[in-house]
């Protein structure tokens, strides 16, 4: 296995991912890779991003030239960037944020993964090898929102397997990934199983399987991941 | 006499909280929202054995030059902390908190961020508990009821009240009634609603009738305290503006 091999940036990822976008989408994003897809959402197209902390409807990460004008602590996403201002904004207190996602009225909820298994559990919260973690908001997101799709490298640094067969860490939520976006590939969660749909340029599903402790299903359909 | 709750100082303001009290701190991931000048004055107060209840336990955010309520764990003020993200994301730095976890010296609560919020909502709403689709088959379940609704499985939690609260708002007029600027409100107004003292800390005190009626967030009812910010910060806010544009930027 040449593990040199070239794999999709971040950015790459984000935009595969942000490709699942819609006209109309309600949008939360995870903080990590989750948060670039932001910036490759075609022109044109109205997407509302959520935020926990009691916003909807804001506007892009506020750029390093614009900080001195427009950058407020009191006007934060998630992760605590600074966002710009939009109209038809507007602000709720915690307990309205998680009515919002509670009540099924997000979309898609992109999410950053430590572990998923052939079920579609997702852990995401205890950082490895610490043995402690936060669970935030990502529960109520993974419960709760219409489709999760997960955004993450396919392996870890030490080139251990993300995709598994038995999570080994506490799970943020069972049965609930429709999607996997990696460096390497695109992969469906289905009653059947997970299937291997994209694969990376230059990669192909043999090669994507050897890094994946889990057993994927090729889709007879596979095709190169696009990004455009 | 007209009702008027504003004190000089954010010293008085918090001279009585008690030994053992439940504090809750509104707070996310950084500096804005959090009452850093009621922490403070709660540092210098000194009460003990307290159950802080907060998104984060404080000293996690993008930027630590400001008093978030890790200082109260510096001053061993912590019996126990309730929050939803209390370790740092970097295992080289740990706050305070999670030293003193790690340590066996506070005890933690863990609650999802929902979760934490409808407890404190309904703490502040009168409602003993409610039942929740977030958490069954996790290791959050344990401990809890799990119950049946059309097929799905809820957990129950129980809601969760506070004898003091700390809050940060925008302005205030001196009946107490509150107004919030941006993602500044996050959990500070459920926390205004769930404890039995609240004590607001804002950016400006107006007169009754100053504050159109229509905007209140926080009747004035919730609150009991209100004390004005004087100091300058050097975060970026322009408190000149409120975030309405009729047109992207």
């Amino acid at each position: 296995m040449d593990l040199t091999k070239e794999r999709l940036s971040r950015e790459a990822i984000a935009m595969r991912i942000a490709r699942e976008f819609f006209d109309g989408a309600v949008v939360n994003l995870g903080i990590g890779i989750p948060t670039l897809c932001s910036s490759f959402v075609p022109e044109g197209m109205d997407v509302t991003y959520h935020t926990e902390n009691g916003a909807m409807g804001f506007g892009r990460v506020v750029t390093d030239e614009d900080k001195a004008q427009w950058a407020d602590i009191d006007l934060t996403n998630a992760g605590g960037q600074y966002v710009y201002p939009k109209p038809g904004m507007c602000f709720f207190n915690h307990a309205d944020s998680f009515a919002i996602i509670r009540s099924g009225r997000i979309d898609i909820s992109v999410l950053g993964v430590l572990e998923v298994n052939e079920k579609g559990d997702l852990a995401n919260w205890m950082f490895p090898g610490r043995g402690v973690g936060n669970i935030g908001g990502g529960m109520d997101l993974a419960f709760c929102a219409k489709r999760i799709i997960g955004a993450t490298e396919h392996t870890t640094k030490d080139n251990k397997a993300k995709i598994v067969k038995q999570c080994s860490i506490p799970l943020t939520a069972p049965h609930c990934m429709d999607m996997i976006v990696t460096d390497i590939a695109v992969i469906k969660f289905t009653a059947k199983g997970p299937i291997l749909k994209e694969v990376a340029p230059g990669w192909t599903a043999a090669e994507v399987q050897e890094l994946t402790e889990a057993k994927l299903i090729i889709a007879e359909d596979l095709k190169d991941i696009e990004l455009l | 006499m007209a009702i008027n709750k504003v004190f000089n100082s954010f010293k008085e303001a918090v001279g009585d909280v008690k030994d053992g009290s439940t504090v809750f701190i509104g707070n996310f991931a950084g500096p804005g929202g959090t009452p850093f000048f009621l922490i403070k004055a709660l540092r210098e107060q000194g009460a003990k054995n307290l159950t802080l209840v907060a998104n984060t336990a404080g000293g996690i955010g993008l930027t630590l030059d400001y008093d978030d309520h890790r200082i109260l764990f510096q001053n061993h003020q912590v019996k126990k902390m309730i929050a939803s993200f209390p370790f740092s994301t970097s295992a080289k730095r740990p706050s305070e908190a999670e030293k003193q976890i790690l340590a066996g010296e506070v005890e933690l609560e863990m609650v999802p961020q929902g979760t934490m919020a409808e407890r404190i909502r309904a703490g502040g709403a009168g409602i003993a508990a409610f039942y929740t689709p977030v958490g069954p088959g996790t290791v959050f379940e344990d401990g809890k009821e799990r119950r049946y609704f059309n097929g799905r499985p809820y957990l129950m939690e129980l809601g969760l009240r506070a004898d003091i609260a700390l809050v940060r708002a925008w302005k205030a007029d001196t009946m107490g009634n509150l107004i919030f600027r941006g993602t500044q409100r996050q959990f500070n107004p459920i926390m205004a609603m769930g404890a039995d003292l609240t004590i607001a800390e804002v950016d400006e005190i107006v007169q009754p009738g100053e504050i159109n009626p229509n905007c209140v967030v926080v009747p004035s009812i919730f609150v009991k305290r209100i004390v004005k910010v004087t100091e300058k910060t050097d975060f970026p806010r322009h408190l000149e503006t409120d975030f309405q544009v009729k047109e992207e930027v």
